[in-house]
């Protein structure tokens, strides 16, 4: 990058305030994500919403891409730099700006840490309902670029149900604010459009968020299984008996194994557990509880128990959340997928991941959300073998499949960032992909924020606002003008 | 409609409307009389294509044509927003009303745009489900109808809006692509929330042809208790105290007017033994002498309000407002009518979204509405006038839009280019 430009961005952010010397550079060449790797050219740590604006008005100026970036903790690449770009770090925007209990709103900067918001509200017994399983370290700002959801977003939602207001520097530097603490601001959902939209349509600087009270009492089960089969039976049968639990998770052999050997959970070792919270009044929440159990039982589970203390639930998920973490134990390497199927198709893609795996020879654990059919198997191998991190790489490529034939997703919660790209375009059709970006081109016509991430085939925008600059990748003959 | 306007209608578009004949059949395609207008407008065409692809045919057709098109679905809300700057097809779902799959397993269900919100209900309930939404008029309102009003009543408090019920959509642009974004699983992030873009967008971006819904269980058993206050101050107490305590009510609404004191209706869905729990809680939350257990549901509250008998005499708007604005915002409302001589009554959610109708003289009417709006807007909310004679002067449905206008029209440019859909009907002209 131009000394006079590092020198400009310098100017903005003080010294302290700006990162370019190679050593340090290497923090930021991956997220959580970290078979893709790409140096920024510098990364930018602004502390106001002027500061990005500023940082964004040079970028806009001088044709340099952008990335935003919270904690990087994201698993699909999301934050990834793009070459020769810059990374904007909102971690020095760490403030919590207004608590606003009547109304249950929370107004925060970006680079607050979700598991902040329900320590800051907690007091008043209110808390913040996304929870994904990196809540103590990972950002709003993150969770609002990912649509982040987490465990209890059966029951509460995702990111985008508590996300009413949004302050969003655009890829030109101009502020725009979308919804508001109030409701159903007359106009475009834009900030519907903008959570998810992995940073791809500009950055967030300020989140109006809403609070839930905490409920009367929180009740967890945990059920064991002969198999995933039995599991996912009780799971429909829940569900089918018109409950809608706070959560529902399932965890295989594997995966309880590996939990057991990290965080000592006190799992029972069968073939699934299944781990079910409800939450409500005292009395709804014991009467429907009987009901689980009464299910759970008639299913074949052999073990139930039910926390009974705050100590013992958080235990029961701590195993849980730990889980990705703890495949470190039974596995030197490992890839954690993320997928999605209608809840009634578990069986027999399940099935289908056992028979696949036993094929490549390759070990998979399996996790899930099981109540709204998230998948999250975690494909276990090790690099000094020869073959078996393409074995691997394969058997995740083909689980993916397996979930859009099952009529599903690609991804429920990780995003698709640089990683999962390609399999957009088999997920949707060409012209639901021209339709996306489109929306993309309203936002950012120069594609400078976050460029070359989501999806599959790099276009350019027409009618570009100011002088007409042939983009790089135009040039080299790799993408049509859109 | 009279002659002369026939013979303009079918000289003006001979050659189109064959072509749009040749399509969807004869049958479907009906000259627009004078029920046809929207807001005093007379389009000239009604046609009533079977399928999503020929919708996206004529919807490319008529725009390579030039000419204004108006997306119908049981026209129940056809009155919102500003009068179109032209409208010359009206584009009805009337034939697209299928229930395509109800995956009761699942939870969800992928219905096309034109089936009403009714029908969908009564095929959903077989499987004891439901499509979590009060919307106004269900027997009539459709689909598409309802996602492009982003229309919600009491049952959003629990379940949330529109936005948070639908998991993907097609639809139709101008250009004709027939496009699809998210899925038909609850959870998804692949690609951008299209869904929740034309979600209220008015039809002005695109036409729905299908949507996909998460669907949430009928209750087991439901109690409702009205709870009486002796003015507004106490009632948004009361709103206030259940919001913050332990209470897992699905609706909380209160009911203002000129007439009589406020009361607040609360609805419970449940177990017998946890809604027998949660009355004995209610009546510590509020003075026990002022809660009375109502025989009937209160869900019509809000489509009473909508039902007047003079539209020549009423105004009908939709205001947002915090929560804990609630006794300043009904004090307001109070003070406006008297000033301006009106009688008025207003129907507030704990969520904050209201419905306020006033009955007087139009230039009362007028004067009312504006000063309401700055109201409402100085205090971070909005107020949308969704209905309004047609002898009041002009004004505009939707009220001061934010810095975020540019790119709503940069928007409106790349999917709708030649303005086709709906024009001058939304915010800032779009």
């Amino acid at each position: 990058m131009e000394k006079r430009i590092l020198d400009e961005l310098r100017g903005i952010v003080g010294g302290r305030g700006l990162i370019s010397s190679p050593e340090e550079l290497h923090t930021y060449e991956c997220d959580g994500l970290t078979n893709f790797r790409v140096m920024p050219c510098a990364v930018l740590l602004p502390n106001s919403t002027e500061e990005v604006q500023e940082i964004i008005r040079i970028c806009h100026r001088e044709r340099i891409p952008f990335v935003a970036r919270g904690s990087g903790t994201g698993l699909s690449g999301g934050a990834l730099p793009v070459k020769n770009g810059i990374v904007i770090s909102l971690a020095r925007m760490n403030r919590i700006l207004e608590v606003d209990f009547p109304n249950a709103r929370v107004v925060v900067e970006p680079g607050v840490i979700n598991l902040d918001v329900t320590a800051r509200v907690a007091p008043q017994d209110y808390f913040y309902a996304p929870d994904p399983s990196s809540q103590s370290i990972c950002s709003i700002g993150g969770n609002v670029a990912e649509n982040s959801g987490g465990a209890h977003c059966l029951k509460y939602g995702f990111t985008t149900t508590h996300v009413l207001g949004l302050e969003v520097v655009l890829s030109d530097g101009s502020l725009v604010h979308f919804g508001g603490k109030t409701l159903d601001a007359p106009g475009y959902d834009l900030a519907g459009v903008f959570v998810g939209s992995e940073g791809t349509l500009g950055v967030a600087t300020k989140i109006i968020l809403r609070i839930v009270k905490r409920p009367e009492c929180i009740r967890t089960l945990l059920a064991a299984f002969p198999s995933t089969n039995e599991a996912g039976a009780a799971v429909s049968d829940i569900i089918g008996a018109g409950m809608l639990p706070a959560a529902i998770e399932m965890m295989d052999n594997l995966a309880i194994q590996a939990a057991e050997a990290a965080v000592h959970a006190n799992y029972p070792n069968c073939g699934a557990l299944l781990l079910v919270e409800l939450d409500g009044p005292v009395a709804e929440v014991e009467a429907l509880m009987t009901d689980v159990n009464e299910i759970c039982r008639s299913n074949g589970a052999s073990e139930i128990r039910v926390a009974q203390s705050d100590a013992e639930r958080a235990l029961v998920w701590k195993g849980r959340k730990s889980a990705f973490a703890a495949m470190g134990r039974i596995s030197p390497n490992y890839i954690v997928q993320d997928g999605v199927i209608p809840r009634t198709a578990l069986p027999r893609v399940l099935s289908e991941i056992t028979r696949l795996s036993e094929e490549a020879g390759v070990r998979v654990a399996n996790v899930f959300h099981a109540g709204d059919g998230n998948l999250h198997p975690l494909v276990l191998y090790d690099r000094r073998i020869a073959g078996q991190e393409a074995a691997a790489e394969g058997l995740s490529a083909r689980i993916l499949e397996l979930c859009i034939e099952a009529g599903g997703s690609i991804t429920g919660e990780h995003g698709v960032g640089e990683d999962k790209k390609k399999a957009m375009s088999k997920m949707f059709a060409e012209p639901d992909l021209a339709t996306m970006q489109r929306v993309r081109c309203a936002f950012d016509p120069l594609q400078l924020s976050n460029p070359t991430k989501v999806f599959p085939t790099p276009r350019l925008c027409g009618e570009k606002p100011g002088e007409y600059v042939a983009h790089a990748a135009e040039s080299a003959g790799i993408a049509e003008r859109y | 409609m009279d002659a002369a306007t026939k013979s303009e209608s079918s000289s003006l578009h001979s050659s189109l409307r064959y072509k749009i004949i040749a399509m969807v059949g004869n049958e479907n395609v009906h000259a627009a009389t004078a029920a046809d207008a929207i807001a005093g407008v007379q389009p000239k065409l009604v046609i009533e294509p079977g399928t999503g692809s020929e919708l996206a045919e004529v919807l490319r057709v008529a725009n390579e044509a030039g000419l204004a098109v108006i997306p119908r679905g049981g026209g129940t809300k056809l009155g919102w927003g500003n009068p179109p700057g032209r409208a010359d097809l009206i584009l009805s779902t009337a034939r697209m009303t299928e229930i395509i799959e109800h995956a009761w397993a699942d939870l969800t269900v992928s219905v096309e745009a034109g089936c009403t919100i009714q029908r969908l209900q009564e095929t959903l309930a077989q499987h004891g489900q439901r499509l979590a939404l009060d919307p106004l008029w269900p027997e009539k309102a459709t689909v598409g109808g309802v996602l492009s009003t982003n229309d919600s009543g009491a049952l959003r408090l629990r379940f949330g809006a529109l936005r948070d019920l639908i998991i993907g959509a097609t639809i139709a642009l101008p250009d004709g692509t027939l496009a699809s974004s998210g899925g038909k699983v609850v959870k998804n992030v692949a690609g951008y929330d299209l869904p929740k873009l034309v979600t209220g967008a008015l039809g002005t971006l695109g036409v729905i042809t299908r949507a996909v819904f998460r669907l949430h269980p009928l209750p087991r058993n439901t109690r409702s208790f009205s709870v009486f206050s002796a003015k507004a101050e106490e009632s948004q107490r009361f709103v206030l105290a259940v919001q913050d305590s332990k209470l897992a009510h699905t609706f909380l609404q209160s009911h203002f007017s000129d007439e009589a004191p406020p009361v607040s209706d609360i609805l419970f869905e449940g177990t017998e033994a946890g809604l027998a729990a949660q009355e004995s809680q209610l009546r510590s939350l509020a003075a026990p002498a002022n809660v009375m257990e109502s025989s009937t549901p209160t869900w019509a509250a809000r489509e009473e309000l909508c039902n007047f008998v003079d539209p020549n005499t009423t105004a009908v708007a939709k205001v947002s407002l915090l929560p804990g604005d609630l006794a300043r915002a009904m004090g307001e409302v109070e003070q406006a009518a008297k000033l301006h001589h009106l009688r008025w009554r207003a129907l507030v959610y704990a969520t904050g979204l209201g419905w306020v109708r006033l009955e007087g003289k139009p230039a009362a009417l007028r004067g009312a509405l504006q000063l309401l709006r700055v109201e409402m807007e100085s205090h971070g909310g909005s107020l949308v006038a969704l209905h309004r004679p047609e002898k009041m002067a002009e004004f505009d449905t939707w009220g001061s839009m934010g810095d975020a206008l540019p790119l709503m029209k940069a928007l409106k440019q790349r999917l709708d280019p030649k303005n086709t859909l709906n024009p001058g009907r939304f915010v800032g002209g779009i």
